[in-house]
Order: structure tokens, then sequence, then C-alpha cells
């Protein structure tokens, strides 16, 4: 099993209250930006990668949103190529680029191929749809976000592995002369893995392309769901899915005592958390989710991830409330923190508490990769670095022995899709939900 | 009361869901971005006179979605076949806010498929001042109470859509939402040509507005009667954007009166 490691960059010095009354970090005034300050954050959030590196990590894994306070990588291929060059061992994750957002695809090919480049080799692609705030401030149509994304990755495998010049003339992208000269250093192209919040479409697509799937820190139950998803489509397809299939990112954060880890790590819960990444207006774009996820929406509304909640959604049929009393909302912010807690979507402590239910979740979900997500809200650079440093140093040696205990390769040690299925058998289990019923979840 | 039928025809290559009422002349109509609403009052009064008839756009749940179809300016060729199609032309025709577009794109292209033409808050031609209101980054409801200025005491808006939204509406909506952001996202809910094509034209042509409407700016009916040669304009006092139903009395009678003129 990989580990990695994983930051938002957030940006630190937003007034929470204003988030709050925004009900969100998308759509808040840039002038509350302060060049300075983001000027240190962004070196200082590379140099926490290079520390991540001098701490073992095996994977740097980057993210870009656009517009959003929540994540200060916009243009996370300029971050890539910085630690391709200044890095020498870890994969350089990108998960992921938002293709249907890009609007020039071969310049993306080109892009990445100068990262594999300049890394030597070390280049993980990643693609993603895009938030649905993504879509705004891009402008990019979100009723074409499915076939955009489809036709921008089919493109992009072509310019990296078809000898030019060739003509392309698709339906959202036309080039008369297509031959980058840079193509990947990795043959035929670098790994990708596919980051989701458990859209069974993308799951379906990962599977029919045996790409990983990583899921953002969503929740347990249906991540099960989703992994038995994918493992039963790809035994339609003719193989077993393995740990190599699927990766999970968790948001962990670690201290020397539990009282200041719990401390500290409320500030995942800053601003509202990652329910408070956009609002359902941003969060949902017209036509960005397809008939079937819509339907589920309407009679289900569910999921925690990135502005989608029950209460959210909620507030697309009916009236925004005016906040009124923010201390009221920072309650309920305190709750749902400790539920997360509960339900392992958030993994605080010290190393003695963080262990067993980072354990947990490699039994139960079998990860061939496991990201580990760094503190948001306004903590302190020297926090973060003990975070990382009680993980790696105190943490990081067990999760290793108890990987090869669960015998959890990754993608690297044994291709997706590599394992035949033989039809007519049942397929291996890919999760473990015993425990599940112990700490009272589905 | 007239009555009214929904039918499905096979015409230019689709299967298209047609709502229909009333006898009489053929009266096309073009319904809004967010779809057909229901036989209201407005359809019941005109089609005492006219027979309606009220295609209900591609995409938009019933009529199946044309993936050819990429903006307005496609959608309105593609109505185009479907009345030479018919044989329906000429014929008169309203069309309401995005339907207005559609309406204004055909009579760019050939003004001789309509006799005359009523563009009710029309979308299309982006305003020299204002804007077209972004619907897209909205919830339904703020875009649903945006359409019309007093949500509260508009007894057909509470008709249509009062209470909570069930998950059938927001469905409906959505799938409107999405195939008018499919077509109409960029440039947003206008076409720049279009002023440029519909200069000079000389359809007699009304255009109705409500003094308060949020979604399509005064600027747009300038625009339109700025190229199109001798159109009228008829303001309806205190209505939004959704005139026919917030006014239903005085919007019936400027439809009647521009018809029979």
């Amino acid at each position: 099993m990989l580990i990695g490691y994983f930051t938002e960059r957030p940006y630190r010095w937003i007034p929470e209250d204003e988030v709050l009354r925004n009900h969100a970090y998308f759509a808040i005034s840039n002038k509350f930006f302060d060049r300075e300050k983001a000027a240190d954050d962004y070196n200082y959030f590379l140099d926490e990668y290079c520390y991540g590196e001098e701490l073992g990590f095996d994977a740097l894994a980057l993210n870009e949103h656009h517009g959003n306070p929540f994540c200060m990588g916009s243009v996370m291929n300029v971050e890539a190529s910085i630690l391709a060059r200044i890095t020498k061992k870890p994969k350089i994750v990108l998960i992921g680029n938002p293709l249907p957002v890009l609007k020039h695809p071969l310049r993306m090919a080109e892009e990445l191929a100068e990262i594999d480049l300049i890394s030597h080799g070390r280049l993980v692609a990643g693609w993603v749809r895009g938030a649905g705030s993504e879509q705004f401030f891009n402008n990019a149509n979100p009723a074409y976000n499915r076939e955009l994304f489809n036709e921008a990755h089919d493109f992009i495998i072509q310019a990296w592995t078809r000898p030019g010049p060739w003509r392309y003339e698709g339906k959202h992208f036309n080039y008369r002369h297509v031959n980058p000269w840079a193509l990947p250093y990795q043959k035929p192209h670098p790994q990708m893995w596919i980051p989701g919040v458990l859209s069974p479409e993308t799951v379906q697509w990962c599977a029919e392309h045996r790409y990983p799937y990583i899921g953002l820190g969503t929740a347990i139950g249906p991540t099960c769901d989703l992994w038995d998803y994918y493992a039963d489509a790809a035994a339609n397809l003719g193989y077993q899915a393995g740990p190599e299939n699927f990766g999970y990112l968790v948001p962990t954060f670690l201290a020397e005592t539990e009282e200041r880890a719990q401390e500290l790590g409320r500030n995942f819960a800053f601003g509202g958390g990652q329910n408070a990444f956009s609002r359902p207006e941003h969060t949902l774009p017209p036509g960005y989710n397809s008939k079937d996820a819509i339907r589920r929406l309407s009679h289900q509304p569910g999921g925690s991830w990135l502005g989608i909640s029950a209460d959210k959604l909620g507030g697309s049929r009916h009236d925004e409330e005016e906040v009124s009393d923010l201390n009221e909302v920072r309650a309920k912010l305190t709750a749902g923190y400790k539920k997360s807690q509960q339900n392992l979507q958030t993994i605080i402590g010290t190393p003695k508490t963080v262990l067993p239910k980072l354990k947990t979740l490699m039994r139960v979900l079998r990860p061939g990769v496991l990201i580990v997500f760094n503190i948001q809200g306004p903590v302190s650079n020297e926090d973060r670095m003990t975070s990382m440093r009680l993980l790696a140093n105190e943490v990081m040696p067990a999760m290793r022995e108890y990987a090869d205990q669960l015998e959890l390769p990754d993608s690297y040690t044994r291709t997706p899709g590599s394992v035949a299925f033989r039809s007519g058998t049942k397929r291996d289990p890919v999760v473990d939900r015993s425990p599940l019923a112990e700490l009272g979840l589905k | 009361m007239a009555n009214w039928t929904e039918e499905t025809i096979s015409v230019a290559g689709t299967e298209l869901a047609m709502v229909k009422g009333g006898a009489g002349k053929p009266l096309l109509i073009f319904h809004d971005e967010l779809g057909y609403t229901g036989w209201m009052t407005w359809n019941m009064e005109l089609a005492e006179q006219r027979q309606l008839l009220m295609p209900l756009q591609p995409g938009f749940g019933k009529t199946p979605r044309l993936d050819w179809v990429r903006n307005y300016r496609d959608l309105a060729g593609y109505y185009s076949r479907v009345m030479r199609e018919l044989h329906l032309d000429p014929v008169d025709v309203i069309g309401f806010s995005a339907g207005g577009f559609i309406a204004a794109e055909m009579a760019a292209a050939d003004p001789r498929i309509f006799s005359r033409m009523i563009l009710v808050a029309p979308m299309g031609i982006r305003p020299a001042e204002g804007e077209i209101m972004d619907i897209f980054p909205m919830t339904m409801r703020t875009h649903l109470r945006a359409t019309v200025a007093d949500p509260l005491h508009t007894p057909e808006f509470t008709k249509i859509y009062g209470g909570e939204m069930t998950p059938v509406q927001f469905e409906a909506f959505e799938e409107a939402r999405a195939e008018s952001a499919r077509i109409g996202w960029e440039p947003y809910m206008h076409n720049p040509s279009l002023p440029h094509l519909l200069e000079g034209l000389s359809l007699p042509t009304l255009l109705i507005w409500g003094d308060h409407d949020r979604v399509v700016p005064r600027g747009c009916v300038d625009a339109y009667r700025r190229v199109i040669k001798g159109a009228q304009v008829q303001v309806i006092q205190g209505a939004g954007h959704r005139p026919e139903i917030e006014n239903c009395g005085e919007f019936v009678k400027g439809v009647r009166n521009f018809l029979k003129s």
C-alpha cells in the first residue's frame, strides 16, 4: 500500500464569519485576499510537501479548485512542476485535473508530459469532472460536463500514444495538427487515478478503463457499496478487482495530546468544513448531474462532500435561511465534527488513538493507496508539521506492517485489471464489512 | 372553456410533443426556458378565438433531446423544419422569454414564416444596458420567485409553483434547466449576430414587457425595437417576467388587439 500526503492548501486568513454568512467558501469576495500572506503560504505549502518526502510519504497529492479559498491550488500543474524538480522520490499524484473545464486538452497533454519528464516518471495523472462551482468559474457548460470529460480524456490518451502529426475533429475539440513534441517519460503514459465522491457513473467508467478509483473522504458504508459495484463491473469485464483498483483519502490530524488534537481538529469544520465548499446552486449546476443522479438526489438527498449534504440540498428546494445566530451554526458544526469522527470520515487524535482507526479503514476498504489529508482552517505551520511528523514516525510503520498483513498491493505492485476473473466463479471480496457493525455503521 | 389535448407527432425527424387547444386560425406558442406550465387562464382566453399550438421543447422531458441542436439558432432551424413539414407557415407566433429568442431566430432566417410576431420579455439579444439575469447559478426556488413581481399575490403563480416542490417537479425543472443551459450557456441566452440579421425586418411585431421584470431588462425590448421596423411595445405596469399570469387581462387584451389589427 502506498501512503500519500495531501493538503488543500487552504487560504487560512479568511474570517470564518464571512464563510458562514455566505453559506459557503465559493463566492466570497476576493477583497479578503492578502497577497503577502498568500505568497508566504504558497511557498510554505511547497515546503510542506518537501517535508512529506523527507518523512517518507510515498506520494504527494495535489488538487485544484477555482475561485475558492478552500483550496489555494488553482493551477496545480504549476505546483506539480515545482515538486517534480525539487523532490526526488515520491509519486506526484494529481487528484485531479478537471477535464471538462480545460477547453484545451492538447495543452494539458503537453503540460503533463513535461511534468512527467522533469520528475523522471513520477507523475500520476488524475482526472475529475470538476466541482459544480468550477463550471461557473471557468464558464464550462455543465450540461456537457460528462461529454467534455470523456472526449478530453480520450483525446489526451491519443495525443500521448499516437505518432503525429494527425488531425482531430471531435464534437467539442478540433485540432488540425496534433504532434506534441514532449511525450510522457513513462510508457505508454502515466497511470491515471480517478478521484470521486461516489458517482456510480464514474465508478463504472473507471472499471471499464481499469483505473484506480480514489474515494475522497466518502462515507464508509456507501464507499463499500461502490467498491463492490466496481468489482462487479470488473468481473463482467473479465478481471478481478483488488486493492490496486482502490484508494481512499481521509482527513487526518494528530497532536501530542488528545485534547490538543481535538482542539485543532475542530478546524476541519472551520467555516462549515467540506460541506461549505459551495452552496447548492453552485454545487449542482443545470445539467451537471445525470438524470439518474438527479432522481437519486431528489428522492434521497445525501452525501457529505463538497457542498452536497441533505440540509444543503434541501436549501435548493426551499429558500436559504438567513444566518442570524453564528454561534448556533458553530454548535451544529461541532456536532458534525464529532459525528464525522464516529463515522471515521475524520481521524483525529494521538498516534495511539489514530492508528486503530486507520487500521479499521484499511481492513474495511482494503485500499492500495491511502492518502492522509492535513487539516484545514487557521492552524499554524508548526502544528501542521507536528501532525505530519507524528503520523510518519509513529503511525506509518505500523500501517505498513498491517498493509503487508492484509496484502494490499498498490497499482504499481500489481497492474490494475491484470488478474483475470474466472467465469463461473464468485469474485473475491474487495471490502470487509465486518468491523462496521461494531462501529455502529452500515 | 376551451379544451386542450397533448399529442405526439412524428415530425422533422423526431417525436414532438405538442399541446393543442381551441379552434380557429393557428397560433404558435413557444414556452420559456423553464418549460410549459400547464393550461392557464391566458391559454383559455386566447383559445376562444384561435387554435393554440404549443410544442414542448426537445430535451424538456417529453420531446426527446436533439443532440445536434446545440444553440438557439439550431433549435429555431428545427422548428422551421417542423413548420415546413406541417405546412403551417405563415402563422402568428408568441414566444415567451427564451421562446421569444427562438421565434426571433426563425424570423431572422425567414421572415415569411410568420404573419405576426409577439415577443414577451424576449431573450436573444444582449441589451446595451442591464443584463439578462443569470438563471443558472440559482436554486430553483429563487429562480421561480424572481420570475414574478409579487409571488404571494399572483394566484396563478401559486397554482403552478406553490407549496413544497415535489421530487417530480424538481426533476422536471432540472431537466428544463439542463437543456436551457446546454444550448444557452455561452453566449449567455443571446446570439451576437441576431440583431444584425433582424435589422430592417418589417414583420408586424409586438413586444410585451412587465415593468417589474427582473429576468429580462428593458434593454432587450429596446434592442428588438431598434432592429425590427415598426415594432410596437406594450408595457404592463406592475408585472414581472410573467405578465401572462400576473396581469392576464392586460396581456390578453394586448395580444388580441395586435392579432386583429
